[in-house]
């Protein structure tokens, strides 16, 4: 969000090589925007916090937040790698202090973890402002957004339980940040003015260089690295993958597409389906993980005529208390047909073949 | 008898046109002149009449006519939207298994292995959502201009159209393409380890004609935030710098019709030599600001790790680099003679000017053939003869651009960036060439 009043603009441009009649070189283009229409989309925030909302929300609000909008993929302490990357882990007081991710270097954390990466507070802000949760994304009041981060920074170990995240007070957070003096601009992949010209990055002067070398270039050829055999065919078929007339075919690798897709709409395509849409992030075939088991649930509707209906139903609307305190959240990324057939495979045991 | 699936002119659906396992067993035993054999053995054994007959006078798909040729085709308009030849069914945009765990935030590959000249169909762009897509209605996009202007603006599609326009053709390529080949070699194929790479030609309006419009602080107004009206709402900071050469394209339009929804329909941001992330899909707003915005894909996604720890932030230019797409990682060469040896090269920083191959792994190089057009921060075909001798060969293209800049070798790039970064590998790829005619994806440092 800009901090500038149109007042302040027109200060500012008045300097400009711009003037009113560049608005008027295409007539009947184009219209102003009002204020309630620049509010409604202009939502993104700076690193110096221009565009932050004001509001605040505690730890504790946060985690009753969490386990509706966040716990499904991300776990109820940030820490799932089932959907997405974990968001905390690998980071230490000293990171804390020093404000350099140690783990970055060593290798010493198996993931890099989203605050291990990030840099600037606001960018999460923003990331959750805008972005989440991931089937409702923009369906946060501000001051829940607060409290969602500050859950967030608390899992990370950046504020104490007790703490209620402010727009007074995000900028004291900043200075904890664990990777906050991780970044480096120092490249040539940037395509504007430089920073020895106030800008980022070199000024394109490019970190590897190779030469043209024509002839008798090199005394060995060493194969550093071959596609291991276990790979071979983890991309399926690759005869069904090319052309086939022309100067190559496709090398035959694992079953015919034809026979491995057989069943459509069997139980394996309604499994991967469910893998595909994330359902397998929460709720097991047998065992319970965040949501119950497929089985479990399977169990429980077993003879009810119209547990069909009633299951789409609620996984289009989301719901909570049946199998405990962990909401469902609305799936609303998945089609009716979808959802049919997920719930019918559910019922009839969620076999795998 | 095996052989005889290959027999020309015998229509028959995918995937059974493919060599046959008693085939790929011929071409490995070293009998790579086994197609012409297989036609000799075949027609020698058949004892039915036709088959003979073609055997003793030649080709059936010449002496037998086909159906083709003796009935009536199918009318006009059968296909009010044509589609491409069920013989061409297995070049697909496709995902690599593994490589994420939900479809809407995933990546679907254009398979490069099957594509000609410079131009990617639309239908095979290749796909990078990071909240999945929509089909967005274009009666109700709006774009908006904000931050340091005179006027902050709306702009329908119909006002966006009405516009002065240009058409230009260019490369997009994710900067994570062939990201997960930093380490080692982990996919067969270059649909997998180039895919994430287009070229189309783009039609719509220069950013800037609509900041001079709103009268944009070009003095003060340094940044840009390009964003999205998907559910990701992705943003990413564009230098002014760009917007003013007058490259940087609001654009509508995509190989002569609309983008499709996969790629931004109905408006998306054309941002030339600069990673697929800031050519923002489904374009809703444009900011002119002071300072870059470090929002979630410059900050936490899209930042190259280097050994020292250090991320690099606001990586954006795609460097210099080329594949070869024929023959490439996960064919079979037919059998020893002729081939055309096919590749795309391309640069963020302007024109291709110079690719050289070499089949003995970069001891030895000479310089391809450059198809016209070659234009700038667009993909260049390049073509280059070669006579296969049945021996193993290592095939590799070098491309350079018109700043001087060699495209890097494996070594080169990780003596310096590590293994880790994920994004920006424009490394010399390697495609290896065993007796059998089998081509495989290898790395050469």
């Amino acid at each position: 969000m800009s901090r500038f009043s149109r007042t302040l603009i027109a200060l500012l441009v008045a300097g400009a090589a711009t003037s009113a009649a560049a608005w008027e070189r295409y007539p009947g283009i184009g219209r102003e925007a009002t204020p309630a229409e620049v509010q409604a989309w202009d939502i993104d925030v700076r690193p110096d916090f221009a565009g932050l909302p004001r509001g605040r929300g505690s730890v504790d609000d946060g985690l009753a937040l969490w386990e509706t909008h966040c716990a499904s993929c991300h776990g109820v302490f940030g820490e799932s790698n089932e959907v997405f990357t974990p968001l905390v882990g690998g980071t230490t007081q000293k990171d804390i202090e020093t404000g350099r991710v140690e783990a970055l270097v060593t290798g010493a954390f198996p993931q890099r973890t989203t605050l291990m990466k990030v840099a600037t507070v606001s960018t999460l802000f923003d990331y959750i402002q805008r972005a989440m949760p991931w089937t409702a994304p923009k369906s946060l009041k501000p001051d829940e957004v607060y409290a969602i981060l500050a859950y967030l920074l608390n899992l990370a170990e950046l504020v104490p339980a007790d703490f209620e995240l402010s727009d007074a007070n995000i900028h004291a957070v900043q200075a904890s940040m664990p990777n906050r003096n991780g970044m480096s601009t120092d490249h040539a992949m940037w395509p504007g003015a430089s920073q020895a010209k106030g800008g980022i990055g070199n000024g394109g002067m490019p970190d590897v260089s190779n030469v043209a070398c024509m002839t008798d270039c090199k005394k060995d050829v060493v194969i550093a690295s071959a596609l291991p055999a276990y790979a071979q065919d983890a991309h399926g078929n690759l005869a069904e993958q090319n052309r086939a007339v022309g100067q190559t075919r496709g090398k035959p690798t694992g079953a015919p597409a034809e026979a491995a897709a057989q069943p459509a709409v069997g139980a394996a395509a309604t499994l991967a389906l469910a893998k595909a849409k994330g359902c397998m992030a929460c709720h097991g075939v047998a065992n319970k993980l965040i949501g119950p088991g497929y089985n479990e649930i399977a169990q429980k509707y077993q003879g009810q005529a119209d547990a069909e209906g009633r299951l789409v139903a609620r996984l289009k609307a989301g719901g909570q208390g049946v199998w405990g305190a962990v909401p469902m959240p609305p799936q609303a990324h998945l089609k009716d047909e979808e959802l049919a057939q997920l719930v019918k495979w559910i019922l009839e045991g969620a076999k795998a073949q | 008898m095996a052989m005889i699936d290959v027999q020309p002119g015998r229509v028959r659906p995918a995937p059974e046109n493919f060599l046959t396992d008693a085939q790929i067993a011929a071409v490995k035993d070293g009998r790579r002149d086994f197609l012409r054999k297989a036609f000799l053995t075949a027609a020698a054994a058949m004892a039915a009449p036709a088959v003979a007959r073609a055997a003793v006078e030649g080709d059936a798909a010449i002496l037998e006519l086909p159906q083709w040729s003796t009935t009536l085709g199918l009318p006009v308009a059968t296909n009010p939207y044509g589609m491409p030849s069920k013989y061409e069914r297995g070049l697909q945009r496709r995902e690599s298994p593994g490589l994420t765990r939900v479809g809407g935030s995933s990546v679907a590959f254009t398979p490069l292995q099957g594509l000609f000249g410079i131009i990617t169909p639309s239908g095979l762009h290749f796909e990078r959502h990071h909240q999945g897509w929509h089909d967005v209605d274009p009666a109700k996009h709006r774009l908006m201009i904000n931050g340091l202007v005179r006027t902050q603006a709306v702009f329908t599609m119909d006002d966006l159209m009405r516009l002065p326009s240009v058409s230009r053709i260019h490369f997009i390529e994710c900067g994570a393409n062939t990201g997960m080949e930093w380490g080692n070699v982990a996919v067969p194929t270059v649909q997998y380890s180039h895919g994430m790479l287009s070229c189309s030609e783009f039609t719509g309006v220069p950013l800037k004609e609509i900041l001079d419009m709103c009268g944009a602080d070009y003095k003060k107004g340094r940044y840009v935030l390009a964003e999205g009206a998907d559910g990701s709402s992705m943003t990413r900071t564009i230098p002014m710098e760009l917007i003013e050469s007058g490259e940087v394209l609001v654009a509508y339009g995509m190989n002569g019709e609309m983008l499709r929804p996969e790629n931004g329909y109905p408006l998306r941001l054309v941002v030339p030599g600069v990673q697929g992330v800031s050519w923002v899909k489904w374009l809703r707003r444009i900011e002119v600001g002071d300072k870059p915005w470090a929002t979630k894909d410059e900050a936490v996604h899209y930042m190259d790790l280097m050994p020292d720890g250090l991320h690099r932030q606001y990586t954006s230019i795609q460097e210099c680099k080329s594949v070869i797409t024929t023959p490439s990682g996960g064919q079979l060469l037919l059998d020893k003679g002729f081939y055309n040896i096919s590749g795309m090269a391309w640069s963020g920083r302007g024109k291709v000017t110079r690719v050289d191959v070499s089949t003995d792994g970069g001891n030895n190089w000479r310089p391809a053939r450059l198809e016209t057009p070659v234009l700038s921060k667009a993909v260049t075909r390049f073509n280059i003869d070669w006579v296969w001798d049945g021996k193993p060969a290592i095939l590799q293209s070098r491309a350079v651009d018109e700043t001087g800049y060699v495209q890097p070798g494996y070594g080169q790039l990780r003596a310096v960036r590590g293994t880790k970064s994920i994004y920006h590998n424009n490394a010399i790829q390697s495609w290896k060439v065993v007796e059998s005619g089998e081509v495989s994806n290898v790395q050469v440092l």
